[in-house]
């Protein structure tokens, strides 16, 4: 089926993973954002939930004002060009761009704030002037997208910040998780050590917090910690075969083929389990890989699924075969061998329709079926409260039960987008200082 | 089908779309060229004094990514010698004896008007349009618009060239002077044929903010040029009009001046002109713009009845008024078509901050906004930013049954008075406390 061949080289691969948001040049940039209309109470502004100021940084690079308006967007996302990237730009910003409204095309917002960003990342543009020293430390357990945004915000208040991070390069998901059509790791990694330079906080890489004692030397030593630690692993759905060779979670195979895409190997027949964006992602990425066939399969209605609409079109666009309305029993093995998985059909309400169990061969299955939480980390904390879905829970301040921690990103919100986790990070930042300066809310 | 074809002033030609006097005829080549795509006239690149050019020339004005909305140059006349130009108008009649070639002039001494006349009718020119409006680098020699701008030395100038002219004699006008009509008048008592307006307005087309200096740069330095260009019709539109209805000039007009389309030429030619000219679009689209002037032109007259560009002439200008005389009675206020609003709110912010803040938001139930129908004064302001063709329209609200105008009012003694008095318009008008303008977002 596929259109893809397996790709051999990084040239191959890069082809096969083509940027669907890529770079803009001058002229572009110049003729698109012309089309602007400088709206009043501008929708998508509305719709960002960094809140940037898009007519105005859109109008400062169509005067030629590149670096104000890579200052526009970093004054109110730390982490602009890789948002204006990853970001689902089709329900945030460009789908409510007012252009939509007479079938005209949206101004590609996302493509000009990585044109502004990426400007000032590649000439090192300094943007901000750091606070005076305050004289506090905070700890920060985790780079991702929350923590940096964390980092970036508490620095220019003039914080001493440290991160604490497991792996070997920050970024967290976008890096390990975020699709490699949608963001190269080089331009991640432009960006993060940008970021670092610019605001002068410390990473402490392959340094994992995982033990009472480790918390306790934080404790000791910063005045606060905030908490960007993300989600665990694919959750497992109790499946017979669940742990056969070949049977992979979504966030585990997406990280290796983003880091060493030479050292996957792709199954001839795929079928992806789940209906999220890392169930289309993952599938789309196999389909790039050089799989003859991907299905996708979902327990539920098409329009049930939570991925968005165009998330599906992208993987559809590659070759990607969703099956609705099917929920799996069983993964097969034949002496120790995947075979294929059992699944039956189901009603628009979930129910199983009886007698209706098909099979389906396959040489590999991916699960999308959702990210844990990182329960056993949590419970290292004295006081840090959970809500029924495994939370964090914290207040209007990002701070958690225990009055030293905060936190944001995927382990408060449950897991939503890199800009939801930069937005709230910011303000945690400021929920940090208002706590630790005893400044009046 | 329609009849383009006219007679200006005596000069016969297959339509009324000239090339002004330009670079684009610089040559031979340039207005056979043109000719051959169309175009009905051509007025030859000004023929007199000696000149050299400098380089660079040109300088646009650009509004966001159209380019040229305005245009400059410190280009002067022709710098080829004479002779060749006089072979090649020879040539250009030879090939198309039906067109329109016109010399344009510019010397100083009777003498040398007399010759070059001679020159160029032998050449079989069909008319001549003299030069007095370029607004640099020749009118410092007392030439150009130097001339345009003394009404005796023009009369003077145009009836030299009538000692000895047997072609129609157009004189170009130039805007640099507070009003048209004064020249334009000397025009017609020297015996000029016709009239051409408007010649290019003095400029600086921008500053090069690097540099510290004016476009076009030659060597680190610069010079005011003539502004022309799309952005220069509406000034060329008034002094039309000003001449075209002025009692004493009753001679044929040539508009020129931001015309581009077929909807620029009918609006000059509504306005009192009886042929066009054209450089500036030429010289950034090439000659082929030819074909959708004349299509338009042609469905335009299609659609209103005319039969000939006669019928067309100074359709408009009836109903253009000295403003004392426009009917106060006569309201209109906007009216926001919600289907085909895109909620960009951009005539909420116009009006608020650069009107009469008659336009308002439903705060959390649409983002359509509406009119307060009782601070609209109906000045178009939210029209003419609103996006969308056709989504905020000016509705009637007078019933039309009385005019009044200020003329009446000064004659009945009704106009008000002084400062304060009542029956100016605005006292009723509802304008918020100053106060209220503190603290709003964005």
């Amino acid at each position: 089926m596929s259109e893809f061949v397996r790709p051999k080289s990084k040239e191959e691969f890069a082809l096969n993973f083509a940027q669907i948001k890529p770079p803009m040049n001058d002229t572009e940039a110049f003729y698109e954002s012309s089309r602007c209309l400088f709206c009043y109470d501008a929708p998508c502004v509305n719709a960002c939930p960094t809140e940037i100021d898009i007519p105005l940084f859109i109008r400062q690079i169509n005067t030629k004002n590149t670096e104000g308006a890579a200052k526009t967007i970093y004054e109110s996302n730390y982490l602009g060009n890789t948002c204006g990237k990853v970001c689902p730009t089709e329900v945030l910003c460009e789908g409510a761009c007012v252009f939509n409204n007479q079938n005209v095309k949206p101004i590609e917002i996302g493509r000009l704030q990585s044109f502004a960003s990426s400007n000032a990342i590649m000439g090192n543009k300094k943007l901000f002037e750091l606070g005076n020293p305050n004289g506090k430390k905070v700890a920060i357990i985790g780079a991702g997208p929350a923590g940096v945004s964390c980092a970036c915000e508490l620095s220019r208040e003039g914080f001493e910040v440290d991160i604490y991070e497991a792996k070997s390069q920050s970024s967290g998901l976008v890096m390990h998780g975020v699709a490699p059509y949608k963001i190269t790791n080089e331009v991640v990694m432009h960006e993060m050590s940008y970021l670092e330079k610019q605001f002068g906080y410390k990473v402490i890489y392959n340094n994992i917090i995982d033990s009472r004692d480790k918390i306790k030397a934080l404790e000791n030593n910063y005045d606060a910690i905030f908490l960007g630690v993300g989600l665990g692993k694919t959750n497992r759905i109790g499946l017979n075969g669940e742990n056969l060779e070949n049977v992979f979670g979504a966030v585990e195979f997406i990280e290796k083929l983003k880091l060493q895409h030479e050292e996957v190997t792709i199954g001839k027949k795929v079928i992806v389990l789940g209906g999220g964006n890392t169930a289309m992602d993952v599938a789309s990425e196999c389909a790039r890989m050089g799989s003859d066939s991907v299905k996708l399969f979902y327990r539920g209605d098409k329009t049930k699924m939570s991925a968005y609409e165009f998330e599906y079109d992208l993987a559809k666009g590659v070759g990607v075969k969703g099956v609705f309305n099917a929920v799996p029993l069983e993964i097969l093995e034949e002496g120790g061998i995947l075979k294929g998985v059992r699944f039956a059909n189901t009603t628009n309400k979930s129910k199983k329709v009886p007698e209706s169990e098909f099979t389906e061969e396959c040489d590999m299955v991916i699960m999308a079926t959702g990210q844990s939480k990182m329960v056993n980390f949590f419970s290292l904390i004295n006081n840090l409260e959970l809500d029924k879905k495994n939370r964090i829970k914290v207040n209007d301040r990002f701070q958690t039960t225990n009055e030293k921690y905060f936190a944001a990103g995927d382990a408060m919100n449950g897991g939503v987008e890199v800009v939801n986790a930069v937005a709230e990070a910011k303000m945690a930042a400021q929920g940090i200082k208002k706590y630790l300066l005893k400044v009046k809310a | 089908m329609d009849d383009l074809s006219i007679n200006f002033a005596g000069i016969k030609a297959p339509n009324p779309f000239w090339l002004a006097s330009a670079p684009p005829t610089n040559s031979g080549y340039q207005v056979m060229k043109a000719f051959d795509q169309g175009w009905g006239g051509a007025v030859w690149k000004t023929l007199g004094v000696p000149v050299i050019n400098v380089s660079s020339r040109y300088g646009g004005l650009n509004y966001r990514d159209t380019r040229m909305m305005g245009f400059n140059n410190i280009e002067l006349i022709t710098d080829r010698p004479l002779k060749d130009n006089l072979k090649e108008i020879e040539e250009v009649k030879k090939y198309f004896p039906d067109h329109a070639v016109i010399a344009s002039l510019m010397v100083e001494s009777r003498e040398e008007w007399h010759q070059i006349v001679r020159d160029v009718e032998n050449a079989g020119a069909d008319g001549l349009e003299l030069n007095f409006g370029c607004p640099h680098g020749m009118c410092e020699r007392g030439m150009g618009s130097a001339v345009g701008q003394e009404p005796e030395v023009l009369k003077t100038i145009v009836s030299w060239v009538k000692e000895v002219a047997k072609t129609p004699v157009i004189v170009k006008l130039t805007p640099n002077i507070t009003d048209i009509t004064e020249p334009g008048l000397a025009a017609v008592e020297g015996g000029g044929d016709a009239i051409s307006l408007i010649n290019t307005i003095q400029s600086l087309v921008g500053v090069d903010i690097d540099n510290f200096v004016s476009y076009p740069n030659v060597g680190g330095e610069s010079t005011n040029g003539g502004y022309c260009g799309p952005a220069v019709k509406p000034i060329a539109l008034n002094m039309l009009k000003n001449c075209a209805q002025h009692s004493g000039i009753n001679i044929p007009i040539s508009g020129i001046g931001g015309i581009e389309n077929w909807k620029d030429a009918v609006e000059h030619i509504l306005l009192g002109a009886s042929s066009v000219q054209v450089c500036t679009a030429v010289m950034h689209y090439g000659f082929g713009i030819i074909r959708e002037m004349t299509s338009g032109l042609e469905r335009y007259m299609d659609n209103k009845g005319f039969n000939t560009i006669n019928d067309m002439v100074g359709k408009a200008l009836p109903n253009i008024k000295t403003w004392e005389n426009l009917n106060l009675n006569h309201k209109v206020t906007a009216n926001i078509n919600a289907d085909k609003c895109i909620e960009c709110q951009l005539c909420y912010t116009a009006c608020e901050d650069g009107a009469h803040q008659a336009i308002g938001l439903q705060k959390d139930v649409s983002r359509v906004p509406y009119v307060i129908e009782e601070n609209c004064v109906g000045c178009n302001l939210c029209s003419l930013v609103c996006p969308v063709e056709g989504c905020i329209t000016m509705e009637r609200k007078d019933d039309g049954k009385e005019v009044v105008t200020w003329s009446d009012k000064t004659i009945k003694g009704t106009a008000p008075e002084t400062f304060n008095d009542e029956r100016a318009g605005g006292i009723g008008h509802y304008v918020p406390e100053p106060k209220d303008a503190l603290n709003k977002n964005r």
